[in-house]
């Protein structure tokens, strides 16, 4: 979802050749969802699916969709990499997008993509989807750093991330929220995560900015931020509870917390900044933190 | 059920230890953020829409009967960060104990037994509710109450805001109040069919933040 890219002129105005619907719009380029998706959104789902073959990571799936094209990198350090390219522009209002990531037990895996997503309004005021679903099986590890996702003025846009972890898995995932371009005010936009590991949720978490979200910009939610983002580590060779991790002086350049969950092999980074350069720049804090302090004794929380 | 047990259960003189606790509004107040009866408003909406839905959800589906240790495991994934969690679980142990002495019940005990730390409080809330008789949609208007009357009475003191002006911020979001309420006992009344994923999960990163750096402090007048 490269957000330089333009959207295929053709994919919004169908060949004479195509038969037009009773009121005069396009078929739908594509159907491979269930979910019905407004006449002119489109509906995709990419997956990507990762497996060991008992001497390396291989990635025997890729399935390109919609504005979904993914391209395999060179592996690095015994990780197999993909990195998904925007071949269109995506989310527009009314559009169905859904990305899979697999990896089966013992793969090493990094998803990244290639440009920030840009949620715009497109021809329609309906809202857009964009569910990931994520699965990493056991003793497999799943690096899923997407690059920022930017809400912009007039954008409806509802994420779902959904991620099931075996007890044994190792994640690494970043998500970095944009509310509106520089000084713009931004669409609306809700994320609704799912954090799953050996089947018991350890995270459940809703969030829901700009335009009619209360109080998003009021000084319990965001304040004057309006960069946001999370940092979630799993991993089993964590021997917490952590103490919690304060990072940045001044609220004014945004500040982060490193948490355990009550989960104490999960940690969480949240971060409210100004802008996408010094909210990336508590995230990296966060994450180098997390990796360089020796894990002290366990010991219960409550 | 009994309408003054509502009341007496929302009442801020019930002894459970709230008002030793802000909310986040001590904190929030420090750095600027709250500073007069407009940004407590918007301070009030934005909780009572994130940790006031979560904790009216939690103890609208306490109060219908439904697992409480199951609510307390959803409770912890709803709360990110360990101060919060520690809180609501001191809050929880305190409310508790009053509780028992007030409306005793086999169901209070069973949650004492296998919580002797404490659960989390609006879970603790939802089983006081059902043991005074009260309704889910009781049980959730007093979490969803209590989720701002704590902030907007510690903002009095904070900030020596005219008391009038933080009673008149609550009144305004009345309505608000609510609509949270009602959505939180709907969403309740699917946990038993749908589990406990259902629940609200709305989460504020300011709160979170807040809590945490709120607890690192050495010198405080609220404990949150």
């Amino acid at each position: 979802m490269n957000a330089t890219t333009a959207r295929m002129p053709a994919l919004r105005s169908a060949p004479a050749a195509e038969p037009l619907r009773t009121d005069g719009a396009p078929y739908e380029r594509r159907s491979t969802g269930p979910a019905p998706a407004h006449p002119s959104g489109v509906i995709a789902t990419a997956r990507i699916r990762a497996g060991h073959n008992g001497r390396t990571t291989t990635v025997p799936l890729l399935h390109h969709d919609g504005p979904f094209h993914l391209r395999r990198l060179r592996a690095r350090g015994g990780q197999a990499r993909v990195r998904v390219l925007g071949a269109m522009s995506a989310p527009l209002g009314g559009d169905r997008l859904a990305l899979d990531i697999s990896a089966e037990a013992h793969a090493r895996l990094e998803v990244t993509t290639a440009a920030a997503t840009i949620a715009l309004r497109g021809p329609t005021t309906a809202p857009a989807t964009y569910d990931v679903r994520v699965r990493v099986g056991d003793h497999a590890m799943l690096h899923w750093l997407p690059e920022p996702l930017i809400s912009t003025r007039g954008s409806t846009l509802h994420q779902t991330f959904v991620i099931d972890l075996a007890a044994t898995a190792h994640l690494l995932m970043r998500e970095e929220q944009l509310l509106g371009r520089s000084g713009e005010a931004p669409g609306h936009l809700s994320t609704r995560l799912t954090v799953r590991r050996g089947g018991r949720p350890i995270l459940e978490q809703h969030t829901a900015y700009g335009d009619p979200a209360p109080a998003w910009d009021g000084p319990a939610v965001l304040g004057t931020h309006r960069a946001t983002g999370q940092l979630l580590l799993v991993d089993p060779q964590l021997r917490s509870p952590r103490e919690p991790h304060l990072i940045g002086d001044d609220p004014a350049e945004g500040h982060a917390v490193l948490t355990p969950l009550a989960d104490p092999q999960a940690l969480i980074a949240t971060a409210v900044a100004p802008t996408p350069a010094q909210l990336r720049h508590l995230l990296d804090a966060a994450l180098a933190y997390a990796y360089q302090t020796p894990t002290p004794q366990a010991q219960g929380e409550q | 059920m009994s309408r003054t047990a509502l009341l007496v259960l929302a009442d801020g003189r019930f002894p459970a230890g709230g008002h030793a606790h802000s909310g986040g509004m001590e904190a929030a107040v420090a750095s600027g953020r709250v500073h007069d009866a407009s940004s407590l408003e918007a301070f009030c909406r934005g909780r009572l829409h994130t940790a006031g839905l979560v904790a009216a959800g939690l103890a609208a589906a306490a109060a219908d009967g439904y697992d409480a240790l199951a609510l307390d495991e959803a409770a912890d994934t709803r709360t990110p960060v360990p101060a919060l969690r520690h809180i609501a679980r001191r809050l929880g142990r305190q409310l508790m104990r009053a509780a028992r002495a007030t409306w005793p019940s086999a169901d209070l005990d069973h949650l004492a037994r296998h919580r002797p730390q404490g659960a989390h409080q609006p879970v603790v809330l939802g089983v006081t509710a059902r043991a005074a008789r009260l309704t889910p949609l009781d049980a959730a208007q007093a979490a969803a109450y209590e989720s701002v009357g704590g902030p907007a009475t510690a903002a009095v003191r904070l900030l020596s805001l005219d008391p009038f002006d933080a009673t008149a911020v609550l009144a305004r979001l009345a309505g608000e109040l609510d609509t949270v309420a009602d959505a939180a006992t709907d969403t309740a009344r699917r946990v038993a069919v749908e589990g406990v994923g259902v629940l609200p999960a709305s989460s504020a990163p300011l709160l979170d933040i807040a809590a945490e750096q709120h607890a690192a402090w050495t010198v405080r007048l609220f404990a949150s």
